[in-house]
């Protein structure tokens, strides 16, 4: 079997995998994402590269993904639909593609007005669930979103999506799910978990549907390090889940940033348990150096 | 003025799907689109009725986009309206809008594709003028929007692609940089045109609500 990506061998070997992040960086400097890359190598199987996460202009995604590449690590390239319409997506998909890309995670992105340039006219001429459709078209009819014909190589490309179980309504978050598959998502990462009895709940529903045999269902782990960010991720964050018990355990502990550590730890071991899962994505923001230890404490390897 | 045109009747006759219906117009754009004025929502109630759709009445709101107003002239037409399941309306997408939220129960089926807001030029001919973008920028153009009536906003001047004033994407659209530079001109205003202007804030496009 010719696999597309080295993420996709390992999903189809069944191994438990590990994705973790990159964001690049707000200026022109290729070693910050270099930094990042050597000390994630080996802890990871693939590394998604943000794109302008949160609305904040940083280095593109698709160059992050190529410095990557150039360092024999396998990037997931993000994609929102904010920025471009799908003419530049469509195009990006070839370039990207063309450099040696092999997975693309597609989503629709955070509003423009949560980021540094609010002024900015939103594209948004397509959503996820179409980009997904329109790259699978493209690599599998040949075709481009209007119909016209891709001349030469098709894009070849593992593809990735983003599910959220804590989305209202909670009831159409399985169907959502079932529509990105169906649009061509061969792999999930979902949004961080830190509420397991409510994302159980919602891989009972998926596995009741059958759809944990249709994709790869990544659990998404973001470890809180302070008690400001788990304020934010508990108040703020538009569509996270922090219990409250989880809340106030950071919140009275003597070294949050531990605890923190600790619960991430116990989530990812809950989470390796719950039938569907085939592999954690993890997002330290502003904690990358801690992703090593969480790994090896979790007892989680990578093929590389 | 909200520009509307009546869609397809074939269209409509798949969306009504023989169930009995109650057609709704507006006398205010739509009545000078001639899209959902009295004359058409009557037209329409004809042809439905040849259909052999049955058509459990009728009414013009005034508007159809004013929610107080709609509850009011609704109550007179209750018993039309139960004895209908959909409620097709020939008025902006706003005005199909109020009346969902007002007849939460009934399937509504929008009669028209709403295109744009524009001016009356001729009885029959509509222009758009606005995309309603949150910021006027028409004092630094002499009165003329590049914003709504250039397919590339261009906010510096003209694309290049205009012949003999006609926009590059069609013929039947007039550059309205030609318009812009020319007016100008005439007002001896020209060096307006020199300043370099900023990418625009289209935060205010987003607004979602007003109060007053």
């Amino acid at each position: 079997m010719n696999y597309r990506s080295n993420l996709e061998k390992s999903l189809s070997e069944g191994r438990f995998v590990i994705t973790t992040e990159i964001g690049p960086p707000k200026g022109s400097d290729a070693s910050k994402i270099r930094d990042k890359a050597i000390l994630l190598e080996g802890y990871g199987d693939a590394f998604n590269i943000t794109d302008n996460q949160t609305a904040v202009v940083r280095m593109s995604s698709l160059a992050g993904s190529l410095i990557l590449l150039q360092m024999d690590m396998e990037p997931i390239m993000q994609m929102t639909c904010r920025d471009r319409n799908r003419i530049g997506l469509q195009s990006d998909v070839l370039g990207a593609t063309a450099l040696g890309v092999r997975n693309i995670l597609c989503l629709t992105g955070d509003h423009q007005s949560f980021g540094n340039h609010p002024a900015a006219k939103g594209v948004f001429d397509i959503d996820s669930i179409q980009l997904l459709q329109i790259i699978k078209n493209m690599r599998d009819a040949g075709i481009f979103q209007s119909g016209d014909s891709l001349l030469g190589k098709r894009p070849c490309v593992f593809l990735g999506a983003a599910a959220n179980p804590y989305a209202d309504p909670f009831e159409f978050q399985v169907d959502r799910l079932r529509k990105k598959i169906d649009a061509g998502a061969e792999f999930i990462q979902t949004q961080s978990v830190y509420n397991i009895e409510k994302f159980s709940r919602w891989m009972d529903d998926v596995r009741s549907q059958g759809l944990d045999k249709k994709v790869h269902i990544l659990a998404g782990v973001t470890p809180l390090k302070s008690v400001k960010m788990a304020e934010r991720m508990k108040f703020h964050v538009p569509g996270t889940d922090v219990p409250d018990m989880m809340y106030e355990q950071i919140k009275n502990a003597s070294d949050p940033a531990k605890e923190g550590y600790r619960i991430a730890l116990q989530t990812i071991r809950e989470l390796k348990d719950i039938k569907g899962i085939h592999g954690i994505h993890i997002t330290a923001l502003f904690w990358e150096e801690i992703i090593p230890a969480l790994v090896k404490d979790a007892g989680l390897t990578t093929r590389i | 003025m909200i520009i509307t045109k009546q869609k397809n009747f074939n269209e409509l006759l798949r969306c009504i799907d023989s169930k009995p219906v109650f057609l709704v117009g507006c006398n205010q754009c739509a009545t000078i689109c001639r899209t959902g004025g009295k004359d058409e929502v009557l037209a329409l109630k004809e042809a439905l009725e040849t259909q052999q759709i049955q058509v459990s009445g009728w009414v013009i709101l005034e508007p159809a986009c004013h929610q107080l107003n709609d509850k009011r002239m609704l109550k007179d037409h209750a018993e039309e309206l139960n004895k209908s399941t959909k409620v097709l309306v020939l008025a902006c997408g706003n005005g199909a809008q109020t009346l969902a939220e007002l007849v939460p129960e009934k399937e509504i089926i929008a009669g028209t594709d709403t295109l744009f807001l524009g001016e009356i030029s001729h009885v029959t001919e509509f222009n758009k003028r606005c995309v309603m973008c949150g910021e006027c920028l028409l004092d630094i153009y002499g009165g003329l929007c590049p914003v709504s009536q250039c397919p590339k906003s261009m906010l510096n001047g003209p694309c290049g692609g205009s012949v003999q004033g006609k926009c590059e994407i069609s013929l039947q659209v007039e550059c309205v940089w030609d318009h812009i530079y020319q007016g100008l001109k005439k007002r001896g205003a020209l060096q307006a045109l020199s300043v370099i202007q900023k990418p625009k804030d289209w935060s205010m496009a987003g607004e979602m609500k007003r109060r007053i």
